[in-house]
């Protein structure tokens, strides 16, 4: 196969990554957030303590989450045909993608809302603030850096589940790889298939470890934060400490 | 202005109960600063936190400024809109500041007002006044990360004035901080009580912050209030731990037949020449161990640890001399007297 063959076989496969990753990125972060941010608050001793809730949430992500993703799409197809009118193609991949993407990306919010102080929700609670002023003045403000790298580590887990959504015509890199390249032993295609993956994950890595490393340094926060891989020759921060001490 | 009575707390943790708060009942005057001291675990943390709820008590009511908060907090464990509101109207400052690491120093400020309601020209016009009274103005686009301690402590006190509280209550607002920048904090402190008439419950493990600031100290141990009253009538208190702790003078017996007197002078006392007025009128030689004059709560307070010659049976005559020109005496090392209070943090 020859570079004009593979150009649009390629741009098609881009797309359609793109577009399934986009799709179940964006569901997963609006169905994982509320979900991991309940996880905390219903936890003994939190807000909205309320055990049992906690455990059936918990459970439940649970179960999602050990579950091996092309099980995962072929348990659902009943549900992906209610929703999308058919269980072949892209959209039909979305449902799927998006389910097994909630309860990963929500344990990853809990662990990143976990870490913010405590301290503070006592801070808004003492100004009068209710349990959503906490969420939306403190928990998700004060989190952001670490959402931002959890979403990060959702996005690059969906491109390697979208391979998988290939079995079910979804189309893609992934899918492209494995057809040409494994069972049609393409082995030049294989490796630009892999190359382009491998370059799109980079930047998507970098483009979230920069949005995180920027939010972590204006909060000026110590600790753990997620590291750029770029050498500089000045840290900006250090000026910025200096200059406050 | 804050008034708890009976105020019980009961911690249960895996079958346990811990009685971190015993009746404690206190009563804080409109105007005054108050302040609450006592080592770590003696319940002091619990009691500031159940002023405003924050930790609900197992028995007991809180009354601040006339509203009995204890009625508003209803049964379950979520704080409804009248304990809120009432939240709202008491500030609050914290030992580790809690300043929102992702919003600047005004928006911090500005945070009460949102939770408030305020419009945006409203919140910002009153955050940066508050800014300019603690004398912060310059840092309002700062973030928090970019201040030292004591600054970080000023924008938490400009942010828990935002909502015009009547009330301040201070969790060792100074605790993190050095000295130096301690004084500051709590001149500043000292200053919003007297400019707003601002009453301040303070609670620390630092007696030179009582010392300071304060018009009345409590004195806590295992939940409970040993000792309270303002600082006069602590200091008027024979025996009394709290002025011990407040105005120490040292020095110790210089023999085995020696009886140690501590004589505290205030008001028109101070100025009599007693001392040689003793001497002259028993013919004994007094030595004096250690003294000191300070100001304890703004009042000008003296003390000397004098040695007289002989046991205590033996000087009943002198030291009676003493009491009857007004002084307060206390015998150091009288089976009466309790040891000498010392509080310190990190002994556990």
């Amino acid at each position: 196969m020859n570079w004009s063959e593979m150009r649009p076989l390629l741009s098609e496969a881009c797309w359609d990554t793109l577009y399934m990753v986009g799709w179940s990125t964006f569901i997963a972060v609006v169905g994982g957030l509320p979900l991991g941010i309940l996880l905390v608050l219903t936890d003994r001793g939190g807000m909205l303590q309320n055990v049992v809730a906690n455990k059936v949430i918990g459970q439940v992500v649970n179960i999602t989450r050990s579950m091996p993703f092309i099980i995962l799409m072929v348990a659902l197809m009943g549900f992906t045909r209610w929703v999308t009118g058919t269980t072949i193609g892209r959209e039909a991949a979305i449902v799927p993608l998006a389910i097994g993407a909630i309860p990963f990306f929500a344990r990853l919010v809990e662990t990143a809302v976990r870490e913010v102080d405590d301290g503070l929700v006592e801070a808004v609670q003492s100004m009068g603030g209710n349990t959503w002023t906490v969420v939306r003045k403190v928990l998700v403000p004060e989190s952001l850096p670490s959402l931002i790298s959890s979403t990060t580590t959702t996005v690059v887990a969906l491109i390697g589940y979208t391979a998988m959504a290939g079995t079910v015509g979804a189309g893609g890199l992934g899918d492209i790889a494995i057809r040409y390249g494994y069972q049609r032993f393409d082995t030049q295609l294989m490796w630009i298939t892999v190359g382009i993956l491998a370059v799109v994950i980079s930047a998507i890595q970098f483009a979230g470890d920069f949005a995180a490393r920027a939010l972590h340094r204006r909060a000026g926060r110590s600790g753990p934060g997620p590291k750029l891989r770029l050498p500089r020759a000045k840290e900006p921060a250090a000026a910025d400490v200096s200059k406050a001490a | 202005m804050i008034t708890t009575s009976g105020l019980t707390k009961v911690y249960s943790s895996r079958g346990r109960e811990i009685t971190a708060l015993d009746g404690v009942d206190l009563h804080v005057r409109e105007g005054e600063v108050y302040g609450v001291i006592g080592q770590s675990g003696a319940g002091k943390s619990s009691l500031i936190r159940c002023v405003n709820l924050l930790e609900r008590p197992t028995a007991g009511t809180v009354t601040v400024a006339g509203q009995d908060l204890t009625a508003l907090a209803g049964r379950g464990p979520r704080a409804g809109r009248e304990l809120r509101r009432a939240r709202s109207r008491i500030g609050m400052v914290f030992q580790h500041f809690n300043l929102l690491s992702s919003r600047t120093v005004q928006d911090n400020v500005e945070l009460p007002l949102e939770i408030l309601g305020k419009s945006g020209k409203e919140r910002s016009r009153k955050a940066l006044e508050l800014l300019d009274l603690v004398g912060l103005a310059d840092k309002s686009r700062a973030y928090p990360a970019q201040l030292s301690g004591g600054q970080k402590q000023r924008v938490g006190i400009a942010r828990a004035l935002a909502g015009d509280p009547k009330v301040l209550l201070s969790d060792e607002a100074t605790s993190a901080l050095d000295p130096e920048t301690t004084r500051s904090i709590l001149q500043l402190l000292r200053d919003l009580n007297r400019q707003l008439g601002l009453t301040v419950l303070l609670i620390t493990h630092e007696m030179d912050v009582v010392k300071s600031i304060c018009d009345s100290a409590a004195l806590m141990e295992k939940g409970r209030v040993v000792e309270s009253g303002t600082v006069s009538e602590l200091l008027a208190t024979p025996g009394s731990e709290l002025a011990a702790a407040l105005f120490p003078v040292g020095g110790d017996a210089s023999g085995e037949d020696r009886t140690v007197v501590d004589v505290t002078f205030h008001g028109e006392s101070a100025t009599r020449p007693v001392v040689s007025q003793l001497a002259r009128t028993y013919n004994i030689d007094i030595s004096i161990l250690g003294a000191a004059i300070d100001t304890v709560g703004g009042l000008q307070v003296g003390r000397m640890r004098i040695e007289l010659p002989g046991r205590y049976e033996d000087n009943v005559v002198p030291i009676g001399f003493l009491r009857e020109q007004g002084l307060q005496i206390d015998i150091v090392g009288r089976p009466t007297d309790r040891q000498p209070l010392l509080v310190k943090e990190g002994t556990k």
